[in-house]
C-alpha cells in the first residue's frame, strides 16, 4: 500500500471547542511501522531541504499563507508565537541554528519533513497506547494532565484527548508514555488543521509524513 | 388659555388617575440567560487574525533594518479559549505594536531616502563629499556593501583634490554545509 493509498480521516473535536474556534480541525491515519535509522534516501532528502532552506527564507515564511494561519491561530489561543514557535517557524529556526536539518531518526524525519514542506503542524503517536480515535476538546475543572500525579490544567485549556485521557496541551508537551520507541507496530500521524489552512495541505502533510516512515532501506 | 391655566386642581386630578389606573412598573430582573458573547468573540478573532498577518508583512518589509520592537503581550496558560477581556488586550496589543512600527518606519524609509540621494551626489561629485561613507544598512538593504570616499592615489590626492567613490565588494561568503549524506 503507497502513502496514497491512505485515506486521512477527520478526528473529532468538541462542540464547544469547535464553536469557539472554528476551522480547527484534525486529520489522522495510522501507519503500520517501526522507529528505526532513518534510510539513506530520508537523510538526502533532509539534506536538499536544508539547501532550500535558508535565512531569507525563514524570514519570508510569515508571509506565507500556512504559516500565517498558525501564528493568527496561535495569538487567538493565547500562545506568543515568538515565544511559543508554530511548528514550521520552530523546524526554520533550528535549520538556521544546526546549519542544516539533522536527522533524528524515524519517525521524528517523518514528522519534520511533511512540516517543512506543507507548514503543517504534524505529530506521531504509538497508536496502541491510544484509546479510540484521538480529538480536541477544552480541559474540565481541575483535570489533571497524565494521572492524579500530573499538573492541573486551567479550566478552558486545549487539550489533544482520546476516548478516556488527555494526551497533552495542543502545541505543547504531550504525556509520558506516548512516545514511540522499540516496541512500536502502528503509529499514528496527526496534523492539525486551522482556520485559513486548505484541507488539501493538511491531507498532504499525511501523505509525505506516511511516505517517508514507509520508505524502505 | 387662561381658562386651562385657572384650573390646577383639576388637573392634578386627571394626573392622580392615571397614576392609579397604570401597572406599576416591574423591578428589573437579571436576564434568565447569559448574554451570547459569541458574535463578539469572533469578531475579536478575525480583527486579531488580521492584525496579526499585517504585523507579519510589516515585519518582512522591515528586513534587515535593526532596532524595531515586535514583542507583544501575550496572555499566559495557553493554549486556551480567552475571555472577551483578554482577547481586547490581545487585539489592542497587536494595533499598538503595529502603529508604532509602521511610523518608525516611516521615519527610517526618509533618512533611507536622503542617503541614498546622498550616494548620487557622492558618485557625481566625490570632492564635495570627503571621507563619506555609506552602507547598505543606511539605505535599508541586506549585505555589507558600502560607498566610501577616498583620495585617489592615497596623499598625492588628498593634495591634489582627486577624490573618486569606492564600493566594497560585499559580505564573505558562507561556508558548506558538509558533506552529501
Amino acid at each position: 500500500m503507497s502513502a496514497l493509498d491512505l485515506e486521512p480521516r477527520p478526528g473529532w473535536v468538541a462542540p464547544d471547542l469547535a464553536a469557539e474556534l472554528p476551522g480547527l480541525e484534525l486529520l489522522q491515519v495510522t501507519v503500520a511501522a517501526r522507529a528505526r535509522r532513518s534510510p539513506r534516501g530520508v537523510r538526502q532528502r533532509l539534506w536538499a531541504l536544508s539547501s532550500r532552506f535558508n535565512g531569507a527564507r525563514a524570514i519570508a515564511m510569515r508571509r506565507e499563507p500556512v504559516p500565517a494561519a498558525y501564528r493568527a491561530f496561535f495569538r487567538q489561543i493565547g500562545l506568543d508565537p515568538d515565544e511559543t514557535r508554530t511548528p514550521a517557524e520552530a523546524a526554520a529556526v533550528e535549520r538556521l541554528r544546526a546549519g542544516g536539518f539533522r536527522s533524528r531518526g524515524l519517525p521524528d524525519d517523518a514528522a519534520l519533513v511533511a512540516t517543512v514542506e506543507t507548514g503543517i503542524a504534524t505529530l506521531v503517536l504509538d497508536a496502541d497506547r491510544i484509546e479510540g480515535d484521538v480529538g480536541l476538546r477544552l480541559a474540565n475543572r481541575r483535570e489533571r494532565l497524565g494521572g492524579d500525579e500530573g499538573p492541573v490544567l486551567d479550566h478552558g485549556q486545549v487539550l489533544l484527548a482520546d476516548a478516556v485521557r488527555p494526551l497533552g496541551t495542543l502545541f505543547g508537551d504531550l504525556v509520558d508514555g506516548l512516545a514511540i520507541d522499540r516496541s512500536t507496530e502502528r503509529m499514528v500521524l496527526i496534523a492539525v488543521r486551522v482556520r485559513g489552512v486548505p484541507r488539501v495541505i493538511a491531507e498532504e502533510a499525511l501523505w509525505l509524513a506516511a511516505g517517508v516512515l514507509t520508505t524502505e532501506g | 388659555m387662561p381658562e386651562l391655566l385657572d384650573r390646577p386642581d383639576q388637573f392634578d386630578e386627571d394626573a392622580e388617575m392615571s397614576a392609579a389606573v397604570l401597572p406599576a412598573v416591574p423591578p428589573s430582573l437579571d436576564p434568565a440567560t447569559e448574554t451570547d458573547e459569541r458574535a463578539a468573540r469572533r469578531t475579536l478573532l478575525d480583527q486579531i487574525a488580521r492584525l496579526e498577518g499585517d504585523l507579519a508583512q510589516l515585519f518582512c518589509t522591515t528586513f534587515p533594518r535593526e532596532g524595531f520592537d515586535w514583542v507583544v503581550a501575550s496572555p499566559r496558560g495557553g493554549p486556551r479559549v480567552l475571555p472577551l477581556a483578554e482577547l481586547e488586550r490581545v487585539r489592542d496589543a497587536l494595533a499598538s505594536r503595529l502603529a508604532e512600527n509602521r511610523l518608525q518606519l516611516d521615519r527610517r524609509a526618509l533618512v533611507e531616502e536622503r542617503n541614498r540621494g546622498r550616494i548620487e551626489h557622492m558618485l557625481l561629485a566625490p570632492e564635495q563629499h570627503k571621507w563619506a561613507l555609506i552602507s547598505n544598512e543606511d539605505i535599508g538593504e541586506p549585505g555589507c556593501k558600502h560607498w566610501h570616499v577616498r583620495p585617489r592615489y592615497g596623499v598625492l590626492g588628498m593634495f591634489l583634490n582627486w577624490w573618486r567613490v569606492r564600493i566594497s565588494s560585499g559580505c564573505p561568503l558562507a561556508g558548506g554545509r558538509g558533506r552529501w549524506p
